[in-house]
């Protein structure tokens, strides 16, 4: 009982506190590739109290969608950030099924993302809107291959037996080569949905390449604090899932493990960073293939555990 | 005693439009009356359908000998027939009164009269069908529906785009009842009676049962509109009157679906293939279904293609189920015909919802083109949150009731994966299907709403729509209502939910320990209200900071344009357009694209357009190439009457030769 309040406290602090931090460390890396001394590690936090105490200017054909749209978006990534487990301790919330209401809330902030930035009436907004829904097309079903496979490897449909299988399951049962494929595949979505190269450019100056980016063009002040962070939140709970399925160390003992999960979180964000500079953005006619290859891979993976 | 109200209740609506045509055209007393009889009709058949819940030992069947040849007048309500019945009463007033001020008697003095009659008829027609427990009383009902529907379909006659719709829907409707005959002709072959609905027996040979089911799903499946039988569900939801599609999509399509329902309940212990077939046919319906409304420019047409995608999921999840009784595995036939009959329930709510919505904005800006319209959330606010709110929950998107009818299928489909032999675990992948349909339905709403109500308006007509009267707001608001409700407390549907499960597979019943042992619907109540309350309570802190801090209006930042203009938006055809062209293999998009020449080009125009691929590229052709190749059969026909005695002459030398 003691220990689950503790889980639950040290959860909420890690996937309220710690998102920024990871943006941080993707610029850092970056500008350490590039030769740069780039901004300080604390940077998101600054630019956050910034934008929150600024004011607000909206625009002549907004409603209220294009002001509640990042509340509900930031709400709905929150509420799913609690049913991700993170390293080795169970999620707050658990219960069978929650890995389509996991789903499903990245829905619910992709529809009023969109709807907001449509709501502008400009042209490119739209044209970002427009991209996300598509990539989105690929990138859940792809999602949900992965979920398959953990599924059939837990015999369960709770994200948190369901994740935490990979090390529960004894090294001999496990599917290695189908967990590899569902890594890389995961890894793909992760990278599109949270908009950095080779999918999308998060420092781009030109807006019609963009796509998360341009359908934040018209939000200021707290208002796009509130996106920023939404943002960062999402990385934070998509990289948790990531990490699940790349078989990080376990010690048993729990300030140790979080510990171990806290210096893994900023791995994956170091290997966000070194994908960044190491590639190009892909032409934007050419993602899809690539999304479709992410969905293959976690396809594959899924036959690979009928056989 | 249950059952016999529900009789007289039905026959009320049924009489609702008769005293209208008693009346003068030019008065608007029978629309009240009409309206008024509807509305009490449809509340005590809802009342009789509360006491049957209540007390479901009072609801005897009613059977009585008739004087026609074949069959009785033979009547029965049961927990199956009450999901359906739900709906086909409320939508039915909803829309009655929706009619008051969308269809006013003094502005459609032609056709008014005419479709308050019809209205009642289908009602009453729709809800025969649920109640008929004779084979013959069902094809009456059947065709009194499908009758009544057509000409409610062809309420604006004068137009011939609506003629050719209800042409199509009355040849689609027919071929289905030419099917429904073979079937309950095979079914009384195989049973000895037209008694409805019964077991087949153990003895009864493979080759009649799968007839029985081929017969059924293709008779049904062309009301329910599954791909591919689904040709005159767009074209008649388009240019119908909007109550009149929001009761065709809502509630008139479920008719479909209730019959295949009954027919995979017709053999305890179905062959596998029953159920593996409805899964696929439901997948590729709903893929296929959302894909072609993603790419719609005409707003009712994009409904009615989406109501195509709801049912390709009702039909997944009847799939399930019926594999599950193949099978024996009661989780799949609790969570696949619970999520079904969920699913139907909430689509007779959301879809009606945005259909009125859409009669609203066709009233206030009379074009059904998406792309000339913008800028109505702030013209239309009470028309826009009501919109919005059904647009979430037709996504199925958490926390409203499209999410959990959703939720139960794909619990049931990943079940399947989870504990499942390796074989069967492949129905598993229904679930990233139903993942992608999730997505495009997502990108299909975002389109509507962001092209209709989100921007600035597009035309003049747009610029200047105003919402509509109180009698149409009200039951779009009460619909809101019903969303949200369900959205939050799943578990006032569960019961019912559970008892039409045990209705429909007795033998599963009791041991499978019903919806609430395989989904905690507890947490689901206590995420919605989380999620509503996190929202709230972010919204409440936006304002506060809005009033004390400096925030200011200004122009839409368009990247340095200065004064951008609404016909710089982004179009609904373009932001479908990636979609569009990455199905272009199946979609088969047309486009007219103009030359554009010289340095000082002049004004030119770009047309693009997604067709019906069943109905436009191939039934089409193929009935116009047949009417080609039949024309040479007119040669023989000349008109003077001396070669019709030549043909009579020579046909009699031929007979003598050969005799």
């Amino acid at each position: 009982m003691v220990s689950s309040i503790i889980t639950t406290f040290v959860h909420l602090v890690l996937m309220l506190g710690m998102p920024p931090l990871l943006l941080g460390v993707i610029n850092k890396t970056k500008a350490l590739f590039a030769g740069r001394v780039g901004p300080p590690l604390l940077q998101p936090y600054y630019d956050l109290a910034r934008l929150m105490r600024k004011g607000m200017v909206f625009s002549t054909t907004t409603t209220w969608v294009f002001r509640l749209g990042p509340v509900v978006t930031l709400a709905a990534v929150l509420l799913a950030g609690l049913l991700v487990p993170l390293g080795p301790f169970a999620a707050p919330i658990r219960f069978g099924g929650d890995l389509i209401l996991f789903a499903y809330l990245f829905g619910l902030a992709r529809f009023f993302t969109t709807a907001a930035a449509l709501d502008t009436g400009s042209a490119f907004e739209g044209m970002g809107a427009a991209r996300e829904v598509t990539f989105a097309c690929f990138s859940e079903p792809a999602i949900f291959l992965a979920f398959l496979v953990l599924a059939k490897l837990s015999g369960s449909i709770s994200l948190t037996p369901m994740l935490r299988s990979p090390h529960t399951v004894p090294l001999m049962g496990l599917p290695v080569a189908s967990l590899v494929l569902v890594a890389a595949g995961l890894f793909v979505v992760l990278l599109a949905e949270n908009c950095r190269i080779p999918i999308d450019d998060p420092n781009t100056h030109l807006e019609l390449t963009m796509i998360h980016e341009v359908m934040v063009l018209d939000h200021s002040g707290p208002l796009l604090g509130i996106v920023l962070y939404g943002a960062a939140v999402k990385l934070f709970v998509l990289s948790a899932v990531v990490l699940h399925v790349m078989l990080p160390a376990r010690t048993g003992w729990a300030p140790a493990d979080w510990g171990l999960f806290v210096v893994e979180m900023l791995g994956v964000a170091v290997a966000i960073g070194v994908v960044e500079s190491a590639m190009a953005r892909l032409q934007m006619r050419h993602v899809p293939t690539l999304l479709v290859a992410a969905s293959l891979l976690c396809g594959l993976g899924f036959l690979l555990m009928l056989r | 005693m249950t059952t016999w109200w529900l009789v007289i209740a039905v026959a009320v609506v049924a009489f609702s439009g008769v005293p209208g045509l008693l009346m003068s055209r030019r008065s608007s007393v029978g629309q009240w009356v009409a309206a008024v009889l509807n509305v009490l009709g449809c509340a005590a058949g809802g009342a009789a359908l509360i006491n049957h819940y209540v007390r479901p030992e009072r609801s005897t069947a009613i059977r009585l000998a008739w004087a026609l040849p074949f069959g009785q007048f033979s009547c029965a309500v049961d927990d199956v027939g009450l999901i359906f019945l739900v709906p086909i009463f409320l939508i039915s007033a909803l829309g009655a009164v929706y009619g008051l001020s969308y269809w006013a008697q003094r502005r459609h003095v032609g056709n008014g009269r005419k479709l308050r009659l019809c209205w009642g008829l289908m009602t009453a027609g729709m809800a025969m069908v649920v109640l008929a427990r004779d084979g013959v009383l069902f094809l009456m009902a059947w065709e009194i529906m499908a009758l009544a529907a057509f000409f409610l379909v062809a309420t604006e006659e004068n137009k011939g785009e609506v003629r050719e719709a209800a042409w199509v829907y009355l040849v689609a409707t027919h071929v289905g009842t030419l099917c429904l005959f073979g079937f309950f002709a095979l079914l009384r072959q195989a049973t000895g009676a037209f008694e409805l609905w019964p077991s087949l027996p153990a003895s009864i040979s493979p080759a009649v049962a799968a007839g029985l089911f081929v017969l059924g799903a293709v008779g049904f499946g062309i009301k329910a509109g599954v791909m591919p039988l689904h040709v005159w569900l767009p074209g008649a939801h388009a240019n119908a009157p909007s109550h009149v599609s929001a009761v065709l999509s809502g509630v008139l399509l479920k008719t479909g679906v209730y019959g295949l329902v009954r027919v995979t309940a017709l053999a305890p212990h179905p062959p596998a293939w029953w159920g593996a077939t409805l899964l696929v046919a439901g997948t590729a319906s709903a893929i296929l279904g959302i894909a072609f409304a993603v790419g719609q420019r005409d707003l009712k047409r994009l409904l009615a293609y989406s109501s195509i995608e709801n049912v390709g999921i009702i039909v997944l999840g009847v799939g399930l189920a019926t594999l599950g009784r193949s099978l024996h595995r009661p989780d799949l036939v609790v969570l696949g015909l619970g999520g079904a009959l969920l699913h139907v329930l909430n689509h007779s709510l959301f879809k009606p919802l945005l259909f009125m919505g859409a009669g609203g904005i066709l009233h206030a800006a009379h074009t059904r083109e998406i792309d000339l319209l913008g800028g109505l959330g702030k013209r239309m606010p009470r028309t826009f949150l009501p919109f919005v709110i059904g647009a979430v929950a037709i996504c199925g998107l958490p926390p409203l009731n499209g999410f959990i009818g959703e939720l139960l299928l794909y619990v049931g489909l990943l079940r399947a994966v989870a504990t499942s032999s390796r074989a069967w675990a492949a129905v598993g992948l229904g679930a990233p299907a139903l993942a992608l349909v999730g997505a495009l339905a997502v990108a299909g709403f975002v389109k509507l709403l962001g092209t209709v109500f989100a921007g600035a308006a597009r035309s003049e007509r747009a610029a200047h729509a105003r919402d509509p009267a109180g009698s149409m707001l009200l039951p779009m608001w009460a619909l809101a209502a019903c969303c949200v409700l369900i959205g939050l407390v799943p578990v006032i549907a569960i019961g019912v939910l559970d008892r039409a499960v045990a209705g429909w597979a007795p033998i599963m019943g009791p041991a499978a320990g019903g919806i609430r042992s395989f989904v905690p619907v507890g947490w689901l109540t206590g995420m919605s209200v989380a999620l509503f309350a996190a929202v709230g309570a972010g919204g409440l802190w936006l304002a506060g900071r809005r009033s004390r801090s400096t925030s200011r209006s200004a122009g839409t930042w368009d990247c340095g344009y200065a004064r951008p203009t609404a016909r710089m938006q982004y179009s609904g055809s373009s932001f479908s357009q990636m979609i569009v062209e990455l199905l272009a293999w199946v979609l088969w998009p047309w486009r007219r694209r103009p030359r554009i020449e010289g340095i000082f080009a002049g004004p030119a125009e770009f047309e693009s357009g997604v067709p019906d691929v069943v109905l436009d590229r191939s039934l089409m052709p193929a009935f116009d190439s047949a009417a080609w190749l039949l024309g040479w059969a007119r040669v023989v026909q000349r008109g003077p009457i001396q070669v019709y005695l030549l043909y009579v002459l020579s046909i009699l030398v031929l007979l003598l030769l050969f005799a």
